[in-house]
């Protein structure tokens, strides 16, 4: 495994999540390294969203612990949680942009309100811009949310999230809802976004499709396009597969490994594939 | 705890002064006209109100004292702050709980804003300086609609009436009618904000949220007035 002994970028270490008298998460342990993708694959209900939030300190857990970036956020105040957030990217699921911001404001959003990340003034417009597109979304600048279709509005979340550049970005869902054709130029972005700015990725999903994009293709910046990433050791390396039910960890490894398994729930997610 | 934490941040920078100014505008502005027009309302209907009951002792010109004293004292803040609530109150549950159920707090969090900061403060400070304005407004326009009354219908004397409505106001009256708004506009930024923050399951829990916020606040806007004035007139028999 690459940067087995360097440190992990997020590491969950035995994390339980209780909302009421249900687990949303139960003793979920794994640890994520610089550049490598994780693709997050369970049933709604299964604390895909919760791991996520949780890896932001949105949500505290009940007992384990959380590490971004070697810090420990459980002993972090919610004003020192601001500075490891603004290292996360982050695109939620349905998108969550501002309504009452339009879509140049919600990009520029992160850039003026995150004190960690000090952009001039008249850096921002430019940035907002590269960053739209790069979603290619140029041109929304003034647009409201509302106006936008669902998978511009997902874009522009997208553009949102990475305009810091982040070294770390979660996806929440990025294809819930969409028609499969939006669907994968989302996942084509995911891609583009990984490969050219060199983010580990964390990305949730019910799509098992969406996984094996993101494991088998790579983004040629030359010709602006996916390619197949290449046969061999080297793409299951920098993917590892990860199965969530009902809170639990089932499953960790890599894709052969996950076609192979021949648990029922997780041959569920992988007959999917097309 | 989100009183104390919302009023942290009144001392604290950063200041979001464009959603305080957009949030005075919405609450102040946009309430002006049903505070003019309840205040009106009020007034006019107080005067007529109280003629029947004085003119049993004969005493039909102290229809100012008693407009005005009324109206400052309980019917323009607490009428005002009922309006507000409605309005405001309510509306800031559904806002802030629509943001709740779609991430947008979260992302708000996400993204380096402290969401009490930037959503909970600007309107309490918006609505701790609009709701005592509007409530004097609401107590003159009241007053001047209990004159309407008074000299169309009840043949007082122009003069008479706003030289008695002027003279039954004393400071403890006055400081007892801007304290209440003030106080009325903490529970209402507060009791909406609250609600809308906690809100859960989806739409149906903005529309439940909504309700309980306004009915919370103005509830508690009956309470305080109670205590208020209970505070007040024993101040003033000691």
């Amino acid at each position: 495994m690459p940067g087995n002994n360097q440190q992990p970028v997020l590491r969950f270490d035995r994390v339980t999540v209780t909302f009421g008298d249900v687990e949303a998460l139960s003793g979920v342990s794994f640890e994520a390294f610089e550049g490598e993708s994780r693709v997050i694959l369970g049933a709604a209900g299964s604390g895909k969203t919760v791991l996520l939030k949780t890896a932001l300190g949105l949500v505290k857990p009940d007992s384990g612990e959380v590490y971004a970036f070697g810090e420990n956020l459980a002993a972090l105040s919610e004003r020192q949680l601001f500075d490891i957030r603004s290292k996360i990217g982050v695109l939620f699921q349905e998108g969550a942009l501002f309504d009452s911001l339009n879509v140049g404001e919600n990009v520029a959003y992160p850039l003026l309100n995150q004190k960690s990340i000090h952009c001039a003034p008249q850096q921002v417009l430019p940035r907002v811009e590269e960053a739209l597109e790069f979603v290619e979304l140029g041109g929304t600048l003034e647009k409201f949310p509302s106006e936008l279709s669902g998978g511009m509005r997902r874009r522009a979340a997208i553009a949102r999230a990475v305009v810091t550049e982040p070294p770390l970005v979660l996806y929440d869902s990025p294809t819930a809802g969409l028609d499969p054709i939006t669907a994968h130029t989302i996942i084509a972005l995911l891609i583009k976004e990984r490969d050219v700015k060199l983010t580990t990725t964390l990305l949730v999903t019910q799509r098992y499709q969406d996984g094996n994009l993101i494991a088998n293709f790579r983004y040629n910046s030359k010709q602006g396009r996916l390619e197949p990433a290449g046969s061999g050791a080297g793409r299951a390396m920098r993917t590892t597969f990860m199965v969530l039910r009902e809170g639990r960890l089932i499953f960790e490894g890599g894709q052969d490994e996950l076609e192979q398994s021949k648990d029922s729930y997780i041959s569920k997610f992988v007959k999917q594939r097309v | 705890m989100l009183a104390g934490k919302a009023l942290m941040n009144v001392f604290r920078s950063p200041h979001y002064t464009d959603d305080i100014a957009l949030q005075m505008d919405i609450i102040g502005v946009g309430s002006l006209p049903i505070a003019v027009l309840t205040g009106f309302f009020s007034g006019a209907v107080m005067a007529l109100q109280m003629s029947r009951a004085l003119s049993d002792y004969g005493q039909v010109g102290k229809t100012g004292t008693l407009v005005s004293l009324t109206l400052v004292r309980e019917l323009g803040p607490v009428l005002t702050a009922l309006m507000v609530a409605g309005r405001n109150s309510s509306g800031m549950a559904s806002e802030l709980g629509s943001m709740k159920v779609t991430e947008q707090i979260d992302a708000m969090r996400a993204l380096g804003t402290d969401p009490i900061q930037k959503l909970v403060t600007p309107r309490l400070i918006a609505t701790c300086t609009m709701l005592p304005l509007l409530t004097i407004i609401a107590d003159f326009v009241g007053i001047f609609g209990g004159w309407v009354i008074s000299y169309l219908f009840l043949h007082i004397d122009s003069r008479q009436y706003w030289s008695t409505a002027w003279r039954a106001l004393e400071w403890n009256d006055v400081a007892q009618g801007l304290m209440k708004p003030f106080v009325f506009a903490f529970a209402i930024a507060l009791i909406g904000c609250f609600y809308g923050l906690r809100t859960t399951g989806g739409t149906q829990g903005v529309g439940r949220a909504t309700t309980q916020a306004m009915v919370t606040a103005s509830i508690l806007i009956f309470i305080l007035t109670l205590i208020i004035a209970k505070i007040f007139v024993s101040q003033v028999a000691s």
